[in-house]
């Protein structure tokens, strides 16, 4: 059955897929994210918190499947990405669990007991449950882009070299980070306009007036960054794209520019970056012209620019290494089997289409705004 | 029993944060269909009482359930952080029903629990009811694709050692979702957490019942919980996940070992009821049996030989001799990838190359091992004996004790009569025996797997990730202190809701209670 597609054909797909498992978290949980770190600066009292909270209490517990989705796919079709970034990113990993553990939790118990201590705390909570992880994800892509240190060895073992959370922490990572940061913070703000009243829309506006031109800002400084200072990677063995995934088999080398070669074999594919600029900047206009749900459009737009623009630069690589840039984890070498890569593209096949049919659904069900007479009418039975 | 090292800290991890988890997920599994149950009644009755019963136990559900999804994900990510090396071993296999739960099931389960919580004003009758069955049935297949991982790392079906990647491949996936191993434990599973579930809403009723408060509202719930709860404690019994104990060798080996059974017992061999398992000298004391009850209840038949421990050694020895052949035939291919013959030759051999990887406890070459080496790794395929004899004998008691709870609820059920107070009392302290029954079982099932993380493929100590000591410590520790407070606080909250009461906790709008309220 699975010869039905060709073994590079699956990988390609599964490269596609894993961009629109990345876009689509990025998208559905990012707003989920921003809003928890927009918190303290656009929700001052605790009605205004609850109105923001309530907002996306409905919807944060599916959004954030996307994220199980993504690792769980990540695992099912590039188990070698999965094993060597996620021991790689050890404590990064720990940090985004710890904060990310706090959020449903936050959701569910703040309402719960009326004491402002406690639900200060758990605004806190809730808060590095959207800081931490916005910021952490940006890291982690921004050293990837860099490179990795770790090694593979005849067994294929990862050991990783580093040492630890804050080499991940160097300037373009943080830079990266802070992209990141200020994206999903834009885009929450755009759904905070989009689906709350009174003072936290007003001041969500307020933000996305600073939010969407700083993101322009530090994505084309990133690229400017990435063209003359961070050194890509590049086979130098023909690719064999249809061989059996081992890293071992082919070489590779650290090589300045190498991040751009793609654009220039492949012009088209400067519609991603493209996309990563235009995409806040329209934010920033439709937002001051007060049209919020075409401003979420372009702001998942902008989202899908800046993932894809990650994704294109480094393609065929994944995950290079930087100290062995041969034991590179690409899209030809660290997938699955042709087996399960088939297996895993007819469940997405089937039941993709389905998930994102009753998520129109239930957000048409739970269309319309929250105000803050709607949160102190129903002071026990929302959030 | 736990080294300082990387591997062991990271299954101290990886035990713990699973069998926390595990305190949640049973009530989500048992709950929810309760409240499926719950809301039926009241969209085919239209009694307004019905319809609070779903919300109020909801409250609890929606405490619980956040607790279930918060920890959930810490699972999903330790395979990568802690268990790289399986990772790349068997993600090839073990990651597709992962993927498959989170597209199926986690994502149904969890898109709709936002409609069942906001959506009673939003959604017609039998649309919110439509809502709670969808929530209850993706809980349940979430459980389903779970299990058909776990089933996989205790009888690896449907794969293949490929030397050309160095891990294990998929080649039947039909094979690996009804590997019959998955399917047994599915069940037994599932109807445990409807166990549990049933005995939450009988034990909280019974408090009810017994402070005089809310007593519509109780029988009514104990009702439903009695049917449910005795339907579920026959089948959690009846199809106890023994019985996937006999489709493979350290099934049967783990089998042994829970029966504490040295040596191999003519066919249909006797239950041991009770004994003092002596591992050193390979014998038990002060045993009382019970005869033919454990070959009928593992093998379905009465003339099946249940092999004994020591057998089960002496063929492990057999299995690490034949799989240092195909160790040395992949070294070879390694070497070389075009040698045909050391190719064929790992074929042959192949399923038994993770017994010689055993070896690489004690030798980092396997195929220097001397007959003493290869005797001591056959040994260390026993798990620990006395843990699992009695973890299991506790479990199958508390499974018998919930039939008989649960005979007693639905017999008085029948006659609506709740004024006993001593069946009340004990179905109050019953509370905390499902959790305690539930975390025997999955102890029994994954500390009986040892020493291998997938049964004979891949030995548990080589399955981890090259993390250091101190990376390790840091966030196990981490994770002792931050799961800790969160129980206190979940206890704390679910005690506070359970007092308030249904009348109090349903106001639309009066203000949350400003703290504990006073008894």
């Amino acid at each position: 059955m699975h010869h039905l597609v060709d073994y590079e054909i699956l990988r390609l797909i599964w490269w596609l897929f894993l961009g629109v498992l990345l876009i689509g978290f990025a998208i559905m949980d990012g707003f989920d994210l921003g809003v928890a770190a927009l918190l303290p600066l656009v929700a001052r009292t605790d009605v205004e918190r609850r109105v923001a909270i309530n907002s996306i209490g409905p919807v944060w517990d599916g959004n954030q499947v996307w994220l199980i989705l993504g690792a769980g796919a990540i695992f099912a079709a590039w188990p070698a990405i999965y094993a060597a970034a996620f021991s790689g990113f050890y404590i990064a990993l720990f940090l985004v669990l710890a904060t990310l553990i706090l959020r449903p939790v936050g959701f569910e118990f703040r309402n719960k007991i009326a004491d402002p201590r406690w639900r200060s705390f758990w605004d806190w909570a809730l808060f590095a449950g959207g800081l931490v992880p916005s910021l952490v994800f940006g890291v982690a892509f921004g050293n990837l882009l860099q490179g990795v240190p770790f090694r593979i060895d005849g067994d294929l073992r990862v050991a990783y070299e580093g040492s630890g959370l804050f080499e991940l922490l160097n300037p373009f990572g943080l830079l990266a980070g802070l992209l990141s940061l200020a994206m999903l913070t834009t885009h929450g703000a755009v759904y905070l306009s989009l689906k709350t009243e009174g003072a936290v829309r007003d001041r969500a506006r307020g933000f996305i007036r600073v939010g969407a031109p700083v993101s322009v800002a530090l994505f084309a400084l990133a690229g400017v960054w990435v063209f003359y200072g961070v050194p890509g990677y590049a086979l130098t063995t023909a690719a064999v794209m249809d061989g059996p995934s081992n890293p071992l088999f082919k070489e590779a080398v650290r090589q300045p520019g190498a991040w751009m070669a793609n654009y220039a074999a492949h012009p088209w594919m400067m519609a991603a970056p493209a996309l990563g600029l235009v995409g806040p900047l329209l934010v920033w206009g439709l937002s001051a012209t007060g049209r919020a749900g075409l401003a979420f459009i372009a702001s998942g737009l902008g989202i899908a620019g800046v993932v894809g623009t990650a994704g294109v630069s480094m393609f065929p690589f994944l995950m290079p290494s930087s100290v062995a840039p041969s034991a590179s984890l690409t899209v030809w070498d660290a997938s699955s089997s042709h087996v399960t890569l088939f297996v895993m593209l007819v469940a997405t096949l089937i039941f993709l289409p389905i998930v994102l049919a009753y998520t129109g659904f239930i957000f048409r069900t739970l269309r319309g705004t929250v105000s803050p007479a709607d949160v102190q009418r129903h002071s026990n039975s929302l959030y | 029993m736990f080294d300082l090292d990387p591997s062991s800290l990271s299954r101290l991890q990886f035990g713990m944060t699973a069998l926390y988890h595990f305190l949640f997920v049973p009530l989500t599994l048992g709950l929810s269909f309760l409240l499926a149950i719950m809301e039926s009644v009241y969209v085919m009755t239209g009694r307004a009482i019905w319809r609070d019963m779903t919300k109020f136990w909801g409250k609890l559900f929606g405490i619980n359930f956040a607790m279930g999804v918060a920890t959930g994900i810490t699972m999903e990510f330790q395979f990568g952080t802690n268990w790289a090396y399986y990772s790349h071993y068997v993600g090839d296999i073990f990651g597709a029903p992962l993927a498959i739960e989170g597209l199926m099931a986690f994502f149904l389960e969890s898109s709709f629990v936002g409609l069942f919580f906001f959506g009673w004003d939003r959604l017609s009758k039998l649309g919110h009811l439509t809502v709670t069955w969808l929530v209850a049935i993706g809980s349940n297949l979430s459980a389903l694709w779970i299990l058909i991982a776990n089933g996989w790392m205790q009888n690896p079906v449907g794969a293949v050692f490929n030397p050309d990647t160095m891990r294990m491949e998929l080649t039947s996936f039909w094979e690996l979702m009804f590997n019959p191993v998955a399917q047994s434990k599915f069940v037994h599973t599932v109807s445990a957490g409807y166990v549990t579930g049933s005995i939450f809403v009988l034990s909280v009723s019974a408090y009810y019942l017994l402070k005089g408060r809310h007593a519509a509202f109780a029988k009514r719930s104990m009702i439903v919980a009695s049917a449910f709860g005795l339907a579920s404690a026959l089948s959690v019994v009846v199809l106890g996940d023994e019985s996937g104990y006999a489709v493979s060798e350290h099934q049967k080996m783990k089998l042994a070992a829970i029966e504490a059974m040295w040596e191999t017992e003519e066919a249909p061999a006797g239950f041991t009821l009770f004994a003092i398992p002596d591992t050193k000298n390979r014998v038990n004391h002060a045993e009382v049996k019970v005869p033919w009850a454990l070959g009928l209840i593992a093998t379905r038949s009465t003339d099946t030989v249940l092999p004994g421990i020591d057998d089960l050694v002496l063929r492990a020895e057999r299995r690490i001799r034949n799989g240092l052949v195909a160790y040395d035939a992949l070294e070879r291919l390694r070497a070389n990838r075009a040698d045909a013959e050391a190719r064929a030759t790992l074929t042959a051999h192949a399923a038994d190359l993770g017994h010689a990887l055993l070896l690489k406890r004690y030798l980092a070459d396997p195929r220097k091992a001397d007959d003493a080496t290869i005797a001591k790794a056959a040994r260390d395929t026993v798990p620990g004996v006395g843990p699992l004899f009695w973890c299991f004998r506790i479990m199958v008691a508390l499974g018998f004790f919930f039939i008989g709870l649960f005979l007693v609820a639905f017999a008085l059920s029948c006659r609506r009569d709740f004024s006993h107070p001593l069946f009340l009392r004990v179905c109050l302290w019953s509370l905390p025996l499902p959790w305690v029954a539930a975390e025997l079982g999955w102890f029994v099932a994954e500390y009986g797997r040892q020493p291998w993380s997938i049964d004979g493929v891949l030995p548990t100590f080589l399955a981890s990730s090259s993390v250091s000591v101190a990376q390790v410590l840091f966030t196990l520790t981490g994770f002792v202190l931050f799961y800790s407070s969160l129980a206190v606080v979940d206890v704390v909250l679910m005690r506070t809701y359970i007092r308030l009461g249904p009348a109090e906790a349903l106001r639309p709008s009066s203000a949350a209670p400003a703290h504990q309220p006073a008894e």
